[in-house]
């Protein structure tokens, strides 16, 4: 800006509010929130660094079979004498981005077709949602199972059926949550100003939707999760001699006995990375339902007999207390 | 006060309810009302009157606590009451009738099963509760009283579902009835009668009544005395004539200014400035901030009342004297028309337009004009069609048929087929601000966004656009960056109209765009709406159902009923002397503060001017 006249006006820059960052920050201020993020993020930290700090290359043959823990190889060797300590540091990067990537597909395409199809309505509502109710019928570990069967193991092929298998879920959730959106005026007043219905969606709808959104990515971030290391547990998904907690889990049954922590170590680091997830996806689902309410709330309290502003005000104190 | 004197059958003192653990909301209440009266308990939005009417039933909010004080009703301490004593006693000695009746019924059971169920709820055999049902029906004015009972709710009117509340209310002959704004959202006519029932009720069944209500005019016609909230404490306390006859109070004369009037033309004055929320209100007067008589004694310390009458009659306020009671009569009269522009073709111009829902025909040949600079009103009652009108012309309703031309050029009928230009010339405001506007984002990109859509402006330019607009519209600049949720509703509306304004239309739709606002705000609002009006020469159509602000607001009236427009003509000529019954028949069930209409059943509850 040159030489401004109200140039310090000008310094305003607030124009849009995600939801994302506060509820997010809210969410981890409760206990709930807190214990899951450490969780998740210890989980996220071992299979990011994990691989640096492995003592033994994964796949190098070391000791006997099953070897038990010792001061050597402290979570014992596997079936082929592999630590499994570096198996267990190596093994969880893969499986989490191959998550993260079904998760965020899979949520992306479910939330546009459900917003969409509210929206739009008639033809586009039937044409993307009656295709949905069909695909929910398949349980989708099986949707999985089929699409890999036919297809092979390719690892990108079970992103996309872990992402299929999550996006008519989605869309449904998402749909029922647009509907109260599309229905307000502001919506119309953009339709008035000649707004595209692409625009309107992205610009007017989506912002509005980020707490149900939030819940779904982390519910989905869970499944997933679950999903793909049941699926490598299955032998769908990366091949041996690649570490790998599912298919850890696998190998290592037959010497549970003798070395068990081959099996626990592994089912341990999903275990804490899924009740993580849900516990912040728990904490959000909260939060937001809060400011879900409050955003409504306009509405709501109308209804129950209250006047607009009384509505928002004497509340003000009690919603801070609760925090 | 203390002293209970025989007739005496609500009794509060010093009632204070808060914040759970927080700021008060409402603070030393007191009043009481004898044997077949009615307290008339009126105030804005946020002024405690809904918390003190639950109160009187021992409830709170969820979020709020009653923290001090005694309610005695029938002579009976409610506070002190257990919750199975409290519930025995609700509904037979107290009752309650909500603003909602959509909401409040039982949508799944049938009228007769709910009304019965109460009466059986507090000890009636179930042999007379039939009876019982069929009597209450018939005195809340339900005629064909068996086969409301056999309906579901969905199946009555609003005004029907009102009355089988207040049928509910009345069924186990309380002593105390509380009535949390019952005729809100009511058309005129159904309010008329409503109110009539009401009191006849109170009246001849020797019950007294709390009647809580933002409509002065309402509660003028019910209540024998009234309270004036704000801010959570009683600033004015009298007889009803008295109070709105010659109101002491600055606040109750500013909010008798701000209230149209459909008998004459006056200009209305708001109220500036906001009632402050709980745990913010100022030590002293509460309305200090906002009253042009405050002195610095006002805010010095807490207000005492001040007295007179013999003690039936009091205001909180220390200048009491000094600024004698206004008559309410004495209001500045004569706003100016505006101009017509002749000679050019009509900005908008509607011809032979007939809209459908689905099957149902709710608009028939409707034609109308709205000439460059002119204000014209469409008046009618709820389902009349009037918003359906609105909602075709801008093109957000597309089932009709007919022309809408835009200075003689005919648009399409849905606004997504219609050129830019076409749609920059129609705007509209729609009537609840806290729909209207994305909560997502700032009001200054919220009334920036049509810019960047009809304009080929760069950021600065916009940014000064918006200003000039906000200026326009007398929105404080700091809040140019603010989120809807932040403003008030007033303020909102504002920006919904800033956001109209700023890409200059030639024909501004305003669909009651006021009717979820408090008096003193929308007196500000249609002000606002007003100069800019004057000074753009637009053409604007008014939407309402608020005959007292069409003078304000219109040169022109357009009479609408069932889908057709059965009037039209200059204001004054309409309200004054209506030519079809149908106006005439909207006319007489205004509710006025003058009391023009008599009261349905006891004429001589009537107010003087």
């Amino acid at each position: 800006m040159s030489t401004g006249i109200a140039a310090p006006r000008r310094q305003r820059r607030r124009l849009a509010r995600s939801e994302w960052l506060t509820v997010v920050g809210r969410a981890l201020r409760t206990t709930r929130g807190r214990i899951g993020a450490g969780l998740a993020a210890f989980v996220v930290l071992v299979a990011i660094v994990g691989p640096l700090f492995a003592p033994d290359d994964p796949n190098a043959l070391l000791t006997t079979p099953y070897a038990p823990a010792s001061s050597e190889h402290w979570l014992g060797a596997d079936g082929l004498g592999r630590d499994v300590l570096s198996r267990l540091l190596s093994g969880g990067g893969t499986l989490l981005l191959m998550a993260a990537l079904a998760t965020l597909a899979g949520v992306a395409v479910g939330a546009l077709a459900g917003i969409t199809a509210t929206y739009k309505g008639g033809f586009w509502d039937a044409a993307l949602m009656r295709p949905t109710d069909v695909l929910l019928a398949f349980p989708p570990v099986v949707l999985g199972l089929v699409l890999v069967s036919v297809l092979g193991p390719k690892l990108w092929l079970i992103v996309i059926a872990v992402a299929v298998g999550h996006a008519p879920q989605v869309a449904r959730v998402i749909r029922a949550a647009t509907l109260d959106v599309a229905e307000r005026d502001f919506v119309r007043s953009a339709e008035l100003t000649g707004l595209s219905d692409r625009r309107i969606i992205i610009r007017e709808l989506l912002p509005n939707l980020t707490s149900p959104l939030m819940v779904e990515l982390g519910l989905r971030l869970t499944y997933s999760i679950v999903l793909i290391a049941g699926l490598s547990f299955l032998g769908f998904g990366q091949q041996p001699p690649a570490a790998n907690w599912g298919l850890m889990m696998n190998e290592n049954r037959p010497g549970l006995q003798a070395n068990p922590y081959g099996i626990l170590a592994p089912a341990a680091m999903v275990a804490v990375l899924t009740i993580g997830t849900n516990l912040v996806t728990d904490a959000v689902a909260r939060v937001s339902g809060g400011s879900l309410r409050r955003s409504r709330g306009s509405l709501e309290p109308l209804l129950a007999g209250a006047h607009p502003q009384e509505a928002l005000e004497p509340p003000t104190g009690a919603g801070e207390g609760r925090l | 006060m203390s002293v209970a004197a025989p007739d005496q059958r609500i009794v509060v003192e010093q009632l204070a309810v808060s914040v759970r653990g927080g700021a008060p909301v409402v603070e030393g209440i007191s009043f009481t009302v004898n044997r077949g009266e009615v307290l008339g308990l009126v105030g804005e939005s946020g002024s405690g009157k809904s918390t003190v009417a639950v109160a009187l039933l021992g409830h709170a909010r969820r979020g709020l606590e009653i923290t001090g004080g005694r309610v005695s009703v029938g002579g009976l301490e409610v506070l002190g009451l257990e919750p199975p004593e409290l519930r025995s006693i609700r509904g037979r000695e107290i009752a309650y009738v909500p603003q909602d009746p959509g909401t409040a019924l039982n949508p799944a059971l049938r009228v007769g099963r709910q009304l019965k169920d109460v009466i059986l709820a507090h000890g009636g055999e179930r042999t007379d509760a039939e009876a019982r049902a069929l009597e209450v029906l018939a005195d809340v004015q339900l005629t064909d009283a068996t086969r409301i009972m056999r309906s579901y709710p969905h199946q009555l009117s609003g005004g029907q579902q009102q009355r089988v509340l207040l049928a509910m209310a009345f069924a186990c002959r309380p002593q105390v009835v509380v009535l949390d704004e019952p005729t809100t959202g009511l058309d005129v006519t159904t309010q008329r009668h409503l109110l009539g029932t009401i009191d006849a009720l109170c009246a001849g069944g020797g019950t007294s009544g709390v009647y809580v209500s933002h409509d002065l005019a309402a509660i003028a016609h019910v209540a024998t005395d009234v309270a004036v909230m704000y801010a959570g404490r009683i600033v004015e306390y009298g007889a009803s004539e008295r109070v709105f006859g010659a109101p002491a109070h600055p606040y109750t004369q500013a909010l008798l200014r701000a209230i149209p009037s459909p008998e004459r033309r006056s200009a209305l004055e708001g109220i500036r400035g906001q009632p402050p929320a709980p745990g913010r209100r100022p030590q002293g007067c509460e309305y200090a901030p906002r009253c042009s008589y405050a002195v610095d004694a006002c805010t010095a310390a807490p207000v005492p009342v001040v007295a007179s009458e013999g003690g039936e009659r009091w205001a909180r306020c220390l200048r009491t004297s000094e600024i004698a009671p206004q008559p309410t009569a004495t209001m500045p009269a004569q706003a100016e028309h505006a101009a017509t522009g002749a000679g050019e073709p009509p900005a908008i111009s509607v011809s032979a337009l007939s809209a459908r829902y689905g099957e149902a025909e709710v608009l028939r040949d409707v034609s109308l004009q709205v000439p460059v600079g002119r204000r014209i009103a469409l008046v009618g009652a709820s389902g009349s069609g009037k918003t359906t009108l609105a909602r075709c012309l801008a093109g957000l309703h597309r089932d009709w048929t007919g022309t809408v031309e835009l200075s003689g050029r005919a648009v399409p009928r849905d606004a997504r087929t219609r050129e830019q230009e076409d749609l920059r010339q129609v705007q509209y405001i729609f009537q609840n601000p806290y729909g209207a506007l994305n909560p997502r984002y700032t009001v200054g990109r919220i009334v920036e966004q049509p810019l960047e859509q009809f304009f080929d402006l760069d950021r600065d330019q916009r940014a000064g656009r918006v200003e000039a607009q906000f200026e326009a519209v007398s929105l404080s600049l700091d809040r140019i960056d603010s989120y809807p949720d932040e403003l008030s509703g007033g303020e909102r509306q504002r920006v919904a109209i800033a956001r109209a304004l700023i890409v200059e239309p030639t024909v501004l739709i305003c669909d009651e765009i006021t009717s979820a606002l408090d008096v003193s705000v929308q007196a500000v609002v249609v002000e606002t709406l007003a100069r800019i009006q004057r000074t753009r020469g637009l053409a604007t159509l008014f939407i309402t159902h608020n005959l007292g602000l069409v003078r304000n607001v219109a040169d022109e009236v357009l009479v609408i009923s069932e889908g057709e427009i059965v009037e039209r003509g200059p204001t004054d000529r309409v309200l004054t002397t209506p030519t079809h019954a149908y106006t005439a028949q909207l006319m007489r069930d205004v509710p006025t503060l003058a009391g023009a209409w008599p009261s349905v059943l006891s004429p001589e509850r009537q107010v003087r001017t």
